[in-house]
């Protein structure tokens, strides 16, 4: 019951003094919209930038070497021969090897003429690497598979031919699902033909990069050593990158602008946290009497400490109250403005942070209560009294 | 340690308080012993800085001595922690300020609820706050005013109905009637006075009026921090 009565001393004092109560509040909102915005907005981008980076956790890339001395590359050259398909394909059985050819070319799409990527794939690794999203995957060895949104920026359909001007023309079999990008192949904005095709129309025997489907996630390390003690023995022939490692670094990174820019949007909180220390100390020398009086009728120092911290507490609730759905308007808006879309919005690990928010607002105000609530209990009552 | 017999309320012996200053020390009270009996009403003369306020403030617990010991309600409060002298405070002892000190947020009747709560902790204690006020002769639609909308008279009958509401045996009075006119001071005063002879309150009043001092049994009288 003493609690109640402190916490109504402490709201009708807040209530006494609205106006530099309500600026202290106004700063806990602003602090609190400010983080919990940055926190969704960096959320959403990890979120967004996760979306957008393929599933290609399980893929081990293996490129020819280049930026090396000399010759800077495979057999020479910048691609992979079929003899270092095989050699790459001992090391990483039973894991599945994916050999990719990839070039680009001009293409004329009906009347249109556009520019676009075409990968090489074998028949049989196509489904394997990529999703269908209507037609058929490659039969014979004429057909084309087009990319999401490659199909969809030159209007092809499933039986649309596709022209590769000297290089021969293909009838479009299937349209691949959107596939986001990637650290191997980003098939979106392009074709898939058949290798041998691709042999013929482009005249490259040799294969731009391999990819290796690792079953289980444990023993990509152990694939990528023996590819590279098999690739590598004497020098450095071929690159071998995990890209769950890429995508794990990238993620971390923006994770890490992310905290920054939240921790940026902290000190606002900081600042609001310095507006209630001020008004607080404010609040015990006006009140230093007041003080004297209630310790000298019985007041103990740990209740006038209440008192005063209960002051913060209601400057904190309100403000972080009001800040936490602010915040969500606000993280919406800067959701908008950033990333074009609110999806990220309202997923846990985006609302969570206005719980964050709410709970640093409200600590920030305690923090900030702490020392005038310390300062009023241990006034020596007899100078309280006597003070004017 | 000196006990305290059953009628002795307060025994000061041999008790001195020194303030230390930069420029040396300031001997407020001086080797200063005195009896109050449960039931007494003591007015405390003497010129300003002579150790009044200091004696006051001892026996309010507000302060410890520097030296000597001094007993209240048997208990001597050198060595006292801060909580058990607030305790004390609160649980037996009433102040009256000369400048009624009221708490400015609340109203008439939370004032004298305010005590009450600290020592029960329960608000169910609303009809005796108006039973003390009623003995004040404090009109009923007057304790839902602030301090701020009543006269000096009516904020000092509210400040003794809070200083009586937790049934103290000592009242404390600084200068009671300091800020009010004559005939306000003089109905203060016999409220006192109907406090002391009925209820048996023990009463230490510092005043510099002789006028008032004449309610008391006894004047003891104090200079330069010791008693005359």
């Amino acid at each position: 019951m003493q609690s109640l009565m402190f916490f109504d001393l402490a709201r009708r004092n807040v209530r006494l003094h609205w106006l530099r109560s309500l600026l202290a509040i106004l700063g806990i909102i602003i602090g609190v919209v400010t983080i919990v915005s940055m926190g969704i907005l960096g959320n959403s981008l990890v979120l967004a930038i996760s979306d957008s980076l393929s599933s290609v956790g399980d893929s081990i890339i293996v490129s020819p070497h280049t930026g090396g001395p000399g010759f800077g590359g495979a057999s020479g050259s910048n691609l992979l021969s079929d003899r270092d398909v095989e050699q790459i394909r001992r090391a990483a059985a039973p894991h599945v090897t994916i050999p990719v050819s990839s070039g680009s070319s001009r293409m004329k799409i009906g009347s249109e003429d556009t520019v676009g990527v075409v990968y090489g794939l074998k028949s049989d690794d196509i489904p394997i690497l990529l999703e269908l999203e209507e037609g058929s995957y490659l039969r014979g060895s004429s057909g084309a598979m087009a990319g999401a949104r490659f199909a969809e920026e030159n209007n092809i359909k499933v039986g649309s031919r596709i022209n590769l001007g000297d290089r021969g023309s293909v009838r479009v079999v299937g349209i691949l699902k959107e596939r986001g990008m990637g650290f191997d192949i980003n098939p979106d904005y392009g074709i898939v033909v058949e290798q041998q095709w691709f042999r013929q129309a482009f005249d490259q025997q040799d294969y731009n990069l391999v990819i290796v489907k690792v079953k289980d996630l444990s023993q990509i390390e152990d694939v990528k050593d023996a590819i590279d003690r098999q690739m590598n023995r004497k020098e450095t022939v071929v690159d071998v990158i995990d890209t769950r490692a890429i995508l794990e670094t990238i993620l971390t990174t923006f994770g890490q602008i992310s905290t920054f820019t939240t921790a940026i949007g902290g000190i606002s909180l900081i600042v609001a946290g310095v507006s209630i220390l001020n008004i607080m100390l404010m609040s015990v020398t006006e009140r230093i009497k007041e003080i004297g009086v209630i310790r000298s009728i019985g007041t103990q120092r740990r209740e006038v400490r209440r008192m005063f911290l209960y002051e913060a507490l209601i400057l904190g609730l309100i403000g972080s109250g009001i800040g936490g759905v602010l915040s969500i308007i606000g993280g919406y808006a800067v959701s908008m403005v950033m990333l074009q879309t609110t999806e990220y919005l309202f997923v846990p690990s985006s609302l969570v942070h206005v719980l964050y928010g709410i709970v640093f607002g409200l600590g920030i105000s305690l923090v900030s209560g702490s020392y005038p609530a310390w300062k009023a209990s241990n006034l020596n009552p007899i100078e309280a009294l006597r003070h004017e | 340690m000196p006990e305290c017999d059953g009628d002795t309320i307060i025994r000061f012996r041999e008790v001195s308080k020194h303030y230390p200053l930069p420029s040396g020390d300031v001997v407020a009270l001086d080797r200063v012993s005195l009896d109050i009996m449960k039931g007494d009403f003591i007015a405390i003369m003497g010129p300003s800085g002579s150790g009044k306020s200091t004696m006051l403030n001892l026996m309010g617990c507000l302060d410890t001595p520097t030296s000597g010991d001094l007993c209240i309600k048997g208990r001597n409060i050198r060595g006292m922690s801060d909580e058990e002298l607030t305790l004390l405070r609160r649980d037996h002892i009433g102040f009256i300020f000369q400048q009624f000190n009221l708490l400015p947020l609340l109203t008439a009747l939370e004032n004298v609820q305010y005590p009450l709560i600290l020592k029960t902790g329960s608000r169910e204690c609303v009809e005796r706050c108006r039973t003390v006020l009623q003995a004040m002769d404090m009109d009923e639609e007057l304790t839902s005013h602030k301090p701020s909308e009543l006269s000096g008279g009516q904020q000092q009958r509210v400040a003794i109905a809070r200083a009586l509401v937790n049934d103290p045996e000592i009242l404390l009075a600084d200068e009671p009637t300091g800020n009010l006119d004559s005939k306000t001071g003089t109905a203060i005063m016999r409220l006192l006075d109907t406090l002391n002879r009925e209820e048996g309150k023990t009463i230490i009043m510092v005043t510099h009026d002789p006028a008032i001092a004449e309610y008391a049994h006894r004047v003891v009288r104090i200079v330069d921090g010791r008693i005359t």
